[in-house]
């Protein structure tokens, strides 16, 4: 782990042996957690999207939702900025809450159906006191062009939108304090392509201009390829791999990550090719409550070995940069 | 229009409209569909969340909800149009034609009942009508779940739906759409709820059940990808009628409407190289849907003629349909 570390001067966000722990109950006297964040080691330098995949239950929104102060985590701690977050979202500064900010998967249920846009949009403007009180209107007719949309729709109610507007007025919505980092929860995972490709330009043209830094969670690895500059897969609360973006498509390593790219259905032969061979998907994901000894992954693994029921592989850099969490490369 | 000279058709459905009754007036959903599918041909509907892609197929097996009108078309079962049919005759099309896989499973399956109880009456009430002994109902019902890969079927049979995985429901559900012999079956997006890793299992069996017993397949897919995996003929689907329709190789191949380029370039590549502008605006409302062609509106190409009139699907060659003037050269 300790070239993570070596590029700590331009790191922005890292998270270290972060845990977060849910009681479901008790079996015979031990209390029983669901292990959603399990030991995870993250950084994210400044300026940089950082691209979370994994499937569901595999704890990546768990993640976000801890580092946003959502959930407080169980161990381990989250260091913004050089200054330790790991505690309550109530115990955080006013300054670290504007500069943290998130976009959630479902605009009709993150946007409140009885304000209108104005008052949405109006609310953080207020509380991080971004723009005198007299210039508000004016600042929200602003953060309506940011994100390509005519200043008539402060007077609507989320309701009244498309999935792809919603998502956009989340997303001023989320800018409207000046973030340096923002969080995007799989924000058009329920929009169709053609919207998809809309929201996405905009969040990288918006990217390149305010020099922001993502962390984009996502379940889509086709997506990734075109816009992130690393990419981590999450299975069962643990990283499997990160890798730069280049590399992880080139040459993924972990058994898991190849069969996720083996099972994407694909619109033409050049990306067929691309698909790692001879991977057949099976198995499914064992409930993160009672997570199998050894690997998590050893149950649906192509190349399980002895050692991966027994022991939990460890993180180890591959090659410089690409990091493999998998008993085939200790 | 697409000539139907076929003997071995199975499912045509010629200029289908469907709208559906609201407060606001008439919603003029389907704006005459045209669609086909021959015997053992395996065919992908594919389309955005609005399009009318499952109102089509649920006015096939006439499961359309209460508010919903059919001023015209037909739909012929072997030349018998369904919507014409009276209940006994639709009812053996159901028990004996066609089954329909849904997109949720959980939604599909009872939750109190066993998936045994629900999977018997299946059996009892579907295929010659002929009775059956408690004893082959259940030897069908293992054999078919036998058949979707899940081990332990006994244990299965004795579960409720909430004690299985998601991936494990919609095996249920395929099971139960062929356990007994069908000439067609409707997959409605069977993959979508799942993930990828799980829908590539469910989408790999499907396709080798299909064709092990020789049955038909229409795939509903909002993903291109997925249909040009599953399906041998893909029709693209816009605000209610099809826009374009090929077997699958040529339509990846050359792709002609507008909607479908603007469709495939929106899609993110493995490969990279960045992400297309998508398509502009939004589907249409279907309360006053545009007059003419209804993607003039979003449409980088339209003319004064796709303001005014509707473009008819028309063939450009091996068995390629595009409805759209400006393919057609007669803009």
């Amino acid at each position: 782990m300790n070239s993570i570390t070596a590029a700590a001067e331009e790191t922005i966000l890292r998270v270290q042996n972060l845990k977060t722990y849910f009681p479901v109950g008790k079996s015979g006297g031990t209390p029983l957690f669901v292990k959603a964040v399990d030991g995870v080691n993250l950084t994210v330098k400044k300026g940089e999207i950082m691209g979370l995949v994994g499937e569901s239950g595999s704890g990546k929104s768990t993640l976000a939702y801890t580092v946003m102060g959502i959930y407080s985590p169980t161990e381990g701690s989250i260091i913004f900025k050089g200054q330790d977050i790991s505690v309550p979202s109530s115990r955080r500064s006013l300054s670290v809450k504007k500069d943290l900010q998130i976009v959630f998967q479902d605009p009709g249920s993150s946007l409140n159906p009885r304000q209108s846009v104005r008052q949405i949009l109006e609310l953080p403007l207020r509380v991080h006191r971004i723009v005198d009180r007299k210039n508000i209107e004016e600042k929200v007719v602003e953060l309506l062009r940011m994100v390509e949309l005519p200043p008539h729709y402060m007077y609507k109610s989320p309701v009244s939108m498309g999935g792809g507007e919603r998502q956009m007025i989340s997303i001023a919505r989320a800018l409207a304090t000046n973030p340096q980092f923002v969080i995007l929860d799989e924000p058009t995972s329920a929009l169709d392509v053609s919207i998809q490709a809309k929201i996405i330009n905009m969040l990288l043209k918006l990217q390149e201009k305010k020099e922001l830094t993502y962390l984009f969670i996502t379940h889509d690895l086709s997506l990734m390829r075109n816009i992130a500059t690393r990419v981590t897969i999450m299975y069962l609360g643990k990283i499997c791999e990160t890798a730069p973006t280049e590399e992880f498509f080139r040459s993924p390593l972990h058994p898991y990550t190849r069969m996720l790219l083996s099972s994407i259905p694909v619109v033409s032969e050049e990306e067929e090719e691309l698909k790692p061979k001879k991977v057949v998907s099976t198995g499914e994901i064992p409930s993160p409550v009672n997570v199998p000894p050894g690997c998590s992954f050893h149950l649906r693994c192509p190349e399980r070995r002895e050692v991966c029921m027994e022991v939990d592989p460890w993180m180890v850099e591959a090659e410089p940069g690409h990091f493999v969490r998998c008993h085939l490369y200790s | 229009m697409i000539v139907n000279n076929e003997k071995d058709c199975i499912l045509d459905i010629r200029n289908l409209h469907v709208w559906y009754r609201t407060y606001g007036g008439f919603a003029e959903v389907l704006d005459g569909v045209n669609l086909m599918v021959k015997k053992g041909e395996k065919v992908g509907l594919v389309g955005e969340a609005g399009c009318g892609k499952t109102t089509t197929m649920r006015s096939v097996l006439r499961i359309l909800p209460e508010n919903a009108v059919v001023p015209k078309g037909e739909i012929l079962f072997h030349g018998q149009d369904i919507l014409k049919m009276k209940s006994q005759e639709i009812n053996k099309v159901r028990t004996q034609g066609i089954s329909m896989i849904f997109q949720e499973p959980s939604a599909a399956l009872n939750p109190v009942f066993t998936i045994g109880t629900q999977m018997f009456d299946v059996i009892r009430y579907s295929g010659s009508g002929k009775a059956k002994s408690k004893d082959e109902i259940k030897e069908l019902a293992v054999k078919a779940i036998r058949e979707v890969y899940i081990p332990d079927p006994e244990r299965i049979l004795k579960s409720y739906p909430g004690q299985l995985s998601g991936g494990m429901k919609q095996r249920v559900c395929i099971a139960m759409a062929i356990v007994t012999d069908r000439e067609l079956l409707i997959a409605d997006e069977p993959g979508t709820s799942l993930d990828v890793t799980i829908q590539d299992q469910v989408h790999r069996l499907l396709r080798g059940l299909v064709e092990k017993k020789g049955m038909s397949l229409i795939m509903i897919t909002h993903s291109l990808g997925v249909a040009r995996e599953m399906t041998d003929r893909i029709y693209v689907m816009y605000a209610g009628s099809i826009v374009e329709t090929a077997e699958t190789k040529v339509l990846f191949k050359d792709p002609m409407h507008p909607y479908t380029l603007g469709l495939l370039e929106s899609v993110p590549r493995l490969t990279g190289g960045g992400m297309a502008e998508g398509i502009y605006g939004r589907i249409p409302n279907y309360l006053s849907p545009p007059q003419g062609c209804r993607f003039h509106p979003r449409c980088r190409l339209a003319a004064e003629r796709c303001f005014e009139e509707k473009p008819p699907l028309m063939d450009v060659g091996e068995g390629h349909y595009v409805a759209c003037f400006w393919v057609q050269g007669v803009i």
